[in-house]
């Protein structure tokens, strides 16, 4: 299989042959912030274009097909149109912490995005504790939503950001559980290690029951995590304008935008990491010639696959549910996740203690 | 290496955020007008400020969330010897695990869960 750690040393060896030690380092900087913002721009059109293409389908619509060979460079032409809208400045909003907040959301979106391992040898932030910092990163973006509501100065936006909190923390507390149960398994943090160690078969597969019914909660938790689908009760247009974003204008309430599409792209990254092996090709030990033909396919296109499968069952959520309300909402997390998650935890860990595990 | 790359990750992030917004306030129209900037709430004059109390059942949710993260976050260093720890160690984390589990029952009955 290709590892990309070949074209990151063969980079470094070129930038060190002409140039200083210190110098290299930081050009290599500028190219991993140009690659990071290039992948990260990229993977939101992309998003945008598949949700709006989706959402059609399943309304038996055709979706955008005026704006170039069908309708692909729309979500170009809609950055470019939040681009030229004017930013209002409100007149009773608390105007640094209205300007804070986007940036908050931002951060806390492109550091778990960073945290990713895309393929062999392509990842940026590769800690020992990564998925632990991945967690700890993306709950951050909530303090971006509680701020944006709170500054606006609107009662939309502060009941918005309020049911937003109240959702985002509570199925924080699912995704931290189902994750801990995966990390039993797996015995590591470190999402390379993780990935790495599901060459024998992917984790849903080895992990028994155990696994899958995490891999069920982790979805559904996910999907609320990110505000989608019939969780999507912050910014419920019907009922609140637009949530806690509804004062923002212009690129403002793009970065809101942006940073929603890229949260679920997280999401369904982490999913396909944990439990359907990232980049790791399809392996079933015993059948070598199998496996080496399943590695001739590039780890890109296992990972970018499993995510697209992922991204494609969250929208295919939106559209099949109907929205749920606060109390329903709650009532799913506490009386119903948390303890199936907190029994299903047990279950691993006597699996994984008493080497049951395949 | 590591620590060094999360800074440049940080940076790019800022950037991203600081050079749109310098981008999308150069190529936008301004004008300004005092109806504009007014809070939107379909259209009606806004009638007394938004920074209010607000409902007390979204704080203990809050409290709870507090309590069950620690608590998650105490497991994650166990959670990956697990193999190492073996019986013994499953025996330890269960008296934690327990008391965890009773303080979830106790809300429970106290009614902390209900949505009123």
């Amino acid at each position: 299989m290709f590892d990309f750690a070949v074209v990151t040393q063969w980079v470094d060896t070129l930038l060190r042959s002409f140039l200083p030690d210190q110098a290299a380092l930081l050009v290599e900087f500028l190219l991993v912030g140009l690659c990071l913002l290039t992948a990260y721009a990229l993977i939101a059109l992309a998003l945008i274009y598949g949700e709006r293409k989706i959402c059609a389908w399943f309304q038996c619509r055709l979706g955008p097909n005026r704006v170039g060979p069908y309708g692909l460079i729309q979500p170009v032409a809609d950055m470019f149109k939040m681009l030229i809208k004017e930013l209002i400045d409100m007149n009773h909003s608390d105007k640094f912490l209205f300007r804070v907040a986007p940036f908050i959301v931002i951060i806390s979106s492109v550091l778990a995005f960073g945290c990713i391992p895309f393929a062999k040898g392509l990842e940026i932030l590769d800690f020992n504790v990564g998925i632990f910092f991945l967690l700890a990163v993306s709950s951050i973006g909530i303090v971006g939503i509680l701020l944006a509501g709170w500054s606006s100065n609107n009662k939309f936006s502060l009941i918005g950001a309020m049911r937003s909190g109240a959702q985002m923390i509570s199925y924080e507390l699912s995704i931290g559980l189902t994750i801990l149960t995966m990390v039993v398994l797996s015995g590591s943090m470190q999402l390379s290690t993780i990935v790495e160690s599901q060459a024998n078969g992917w984790f849903i597969f080895t992990g028994h029951i155990p696994a899958f019914i995490a891999f069920v909660i982790y979805l559904i938790a996910g999907t609320a995590e990110t505000n989608r689908g019939p969780f999507d009760l912050p910014e419920a247009d019907s009922e609140l304008t637009a949530g806690y974003h509804t004062e923002y204008s212009g690129i403002q309430f793009g970065f809101f935008y942006l940073a929603e599409y890229l949260n679920m792209f997280v999401v369904a990254a982490v999913a396909a990491t944990l439990f359907w092996g990232g980049w790791m090709p399809l392996h079933i030990p015993g059948f070598d010639n199998f496996n080496m033909i399943m590695d001739y396919i590039p780890s890109l296109f296992w990972f970018f696959g499993k995510v697209a499968l992922m991204i494609f069952i969250i929208m295919w959520f939106k559209w099949t549910f109907p929205r749920l309300r606060i109390d329903q909402l709650l009532r799913l997390e506490w009386k119903y996740l948390l303890p199936i998650n907190l029994i299903n935890l047990m279950l691993m860990v006597i699996i994984v203690v008493f080497g049951l595990h395949f | 290496m590591n620590l060094s790359l999360f800074v440049v990750v940080l940076i790019t992030a800022i950037v991203l955020v600081a050079a749109a917004l310098i981008i999308g306030r150069l190529l936008s129209p301004s004008s300004y007008n005092k109806q504009k900037g007014e809070a939107y709430e379909c259209g009606i004059p806004t009638r007394g400020g938004s920074w209010m109390q607000f409902k007390v059942g979204y704080y203990l949710y809050a409290i709870l969330f507090l309590m069950f993260d620690v608590e998650t976050v105490f497991l994650f260093p166990w959670a990956v010897t697990v193999r190492e720890a073996g019986i013994d160690g499953l025996i330890n984390v269960l008296f934690f695990f327990v008391v965890l589990v009773l303080g979830l029952a106790y809300a429970w009955k106290k009614g902390a869960l209900e949505w009123k």
